[in-house]
């Protein structure tokens, strides 16, 4: 199996301080993985550097294949993002949408044209396809960012908190389509607060203070360190001090 | 109240601005508003020159208001100077002027301003009828009848209108607020929503974007120069003597700038408001007091002149006063028109790279 995502000794400083300390992992294809950590650990700094957001003070990943700084144009070819604060232009309609995404991505007309449709109709959003994204209940709108995400069938899609602020049954359709993506090849690699969610995840990995604390199976991780739930082992690496008074 | 203290302190490019702002207008204003003139650019039509002719200029020389930028033969050469805007005023003696001196008899003098800025053209004929008056006086005696008669003409503004003072600063007033505030907003607001973050990681390069977004604004600019320039014509009787064409391609160049700078300020701001602030406060403070749209740069104190050089509605005034009112066209206004693109080019480039990803 090849890897979609291969990072070796990545770090980042930002003068003296050190965001992400020389961590190393890697993802399998069609794998769903978790990027879990708390706020400040590091998470968001990392993912940049795997988008091509931000340049590595040093190490290296490729994803899709392609080094992250070499072939930064390649790699944003081959991957999806949906930003945490939403990717869609609330003024512009859903269909408009659908063929700005479709046409920065270079797809053809036609291929805008049924994949949309396709992407509409599995959503049943077909009625509101004129209708401006604002108008649309926040679950809709996220269930469309990520379907937007996906419009160009790219190798790796990169998710940065996507089900905050969502109800749970929203949050169950989504991972769905998560699962559903994956099926079909697509690496996902998501961060999220909801530990519930990271349950859902082939492999997740723990980021605290820069480095990856602990990283396999949610099964592994909870037999490992005894623990029921990957919550408890979230506050335990989080909080070392608060744990143990715990 | 203490929580308005509060938000108020911690906000801290606002704050800068809110203090430093009507600092920089009270100095700025300051110098600005005098009505005093100085480098005033001389050019002499000496056709014979004699020793009173030589004695009269000896005497503009000597005076620190004035500049000689030129002692030329014929009154031809005097046109394209002032169309240009390398003069300010124009001295012509008459021949044998020295001669009716001695005679007893009227010499004429010829003061030609340029009067496109009406309020400097009356103070600079004041200045030259001035060191005339003393001239003169020298040479008279008891009993002697010098006359120097100084004619004066008012060139490009003979009635003096305030309008066609006002108006060609007004256009550039308007496309830079227009097109600067336009661009600053968008990109800020891409920016705040977190879209320009998906752009960013899209294949699309930083170019792209910015031309992307700043080509339907060009379209918006343009469509207000060609309003504004009706208006002035059509309300306010300005002029029209020189190219049409050129203008409206000047426009287009100057408003690109607007645009560019626009990106710049978006691109070193945090937020909508932050952008918004920035882009007037950058744009239109010194345009109001840099630019000689109504404080003639003349007036200014020499220290600020360097500082007019890098504001972009400067050269266009040149150009916009220089078609209008002078009918001066490409050949005596690409200076500015290179300037102009100099800048723009600049501008461009840094827009560009403040979005290529931070390196560490």
């Amino acid at each position: 199996m090849t890897l979609a995502i291969d990072v070796h000794e990545l770090t980042r400083r930002f003068g003296s301080f050190t965001a992400v300390d020389a961590i190393t992992f890697d993802v399998n294809e069609g794998e769903v993985f978790g990027f879990l950590g708390a706020n400040g650990a590091g998470k968001t700094t990392a993912i940049k550097m795997l988008i091509g957001l931000l340049a590595p003070s040093a190490g290296s990943a490729t994803v899709a294949g392609c080094d992250v700084v070499r072939e930064s144009d390649a790699v944003r070819r081959r991957i999806g993002y949906m930003s945490q604060r939403f990717s869609l232009y609330e003024d512009l309609t859903v269909r408009e949408n659908i063929t700005l995404y479709g046409g920065i991505y270079g797809l053809s007309n036609e291929a805008i044209r049924d994949r949309g449709d396709g992407m509409l109709a599995a959503l049943h959003l077909e009625k509101m396809a004129k209708e401006r994204v604002a108008a649309l209940p926040l679950g809709w709108k996220q269930k469309l960012a990520f379907s937007v995400a996906l419009l160009h069938e790219p190798a790796v899609v990169f998710l940065d908190e996507p089900t905050g602020g969502v109800d749970p049954i929203t949050r169950r359709q989504f991972w769905e389509m998560i699962y559903a993506a994956a099926a079909r090849g697509t690496t996902v690699f998501v961060t999220t607060h909801y530990l519930d969610e990271a349950e859902y995840c082939d492999r997740v990995s723990i980021m605290v203070d820069g480095r990856i604390a602990a990283m396999g199976t949610p099964q592994q991780l909870k037999e490992e360190h005894d623990v029921a739930t990957l919550d408890e082992l979230f506050v335990r690496l989080a909080r070392p001090s608060a744990a143990a008074h715990g | 109240m203490v929580k308005e203290l509060r938000h108020i302190l911690r906000d801290r490019q606002t704050l800068m601005v809110l203090l430093l702002l009507p600092l920089a207008m009270v100095v700025l204003f300051g110098f600005a508003i005098r009505s005093d003139v100085h480098d005033i650019r001389v050019v002499f039509v000496d056709p014979n020159p004699d020793y009173a002719t030589i004695a009269l200029r000896a005497r503009f020389a000597g005076n620190g208001r004035f500049e000689i930028v030129g002692t030329v033969p014929t009154i031809a050469t005097v046109e394209p100077m002032f169309r240009r805007g390398d003069a300010d005023i124009a001295l012509v003696f008459e021949p044998g002027f020295a001669g009716h001196l001695a005679e007893g008899t009227p010499a004429r003098l010829l003061l030609v301003s340029d009067a496109s800025d009406p309020n400097t053209g009356t103070t600079i004929q004041a200045y030259a009828g001035a060191v005339i008056a003393s001239y003169q006086a020298e040479v008279g005696g008891p009993g002697r009848a010098v006359q120097i008669i100084p004619v004066t003409r008012m060139r490009y503004n003979p009635t003096l209108a305030s309008a066609n003072l006002f108006v060609p600063g007004l256009i550039a007033l308007v496309l830079t607020l227009v097109t600067a505030l336009m661009t600053a907003i968008s990109l800020s607001r891409e920016k705040e929503r977190g879209t320009l973050e998906v752009l960013l990681v899209s294949p699309l390069q930083p170019w792209q974007i910015i031309v992307g977004k700043v080509l339907p604004y060009l379209l918006l600019a343009f469509a207000n120069v060609v309003t504004a320039l009706v208006a002035a014509w059509g309300i306010f009787g300005v002029p029209f003597r020189g190219s049409l064409v050129f203008l409206l391609a000047a426009s287009t160049v100057y408003a690109m700038v607007g645009l560019a700078l626009g990106v710049m300020i978006a691109s070193v701001t945090n937020s909508q408001r932050a952008a918004m602030i920035g882009a007037m406060a950058g744009t239109m403070l010194p345009n109001l007091l840099l630019s000689g749209m109504i404080f003639p740069i003349a007036s200014l104190p020499g220290w600020m002149h360097p500082l007019t050089l890098v504001v972009p509605a400067r050269w266009f005034i040149v150009i916009s006063r220089g078609v209008m009112l002078k009918g001066a066209g490409i050949a005596q206004l690409w200076l500015p028109l290179v300037v102009l693109f100099g800048m723009l080019l600049v501008l461009m480039l840094a827009a560009i790279r403040s979005f290529k990803p931070r390196l560490a």
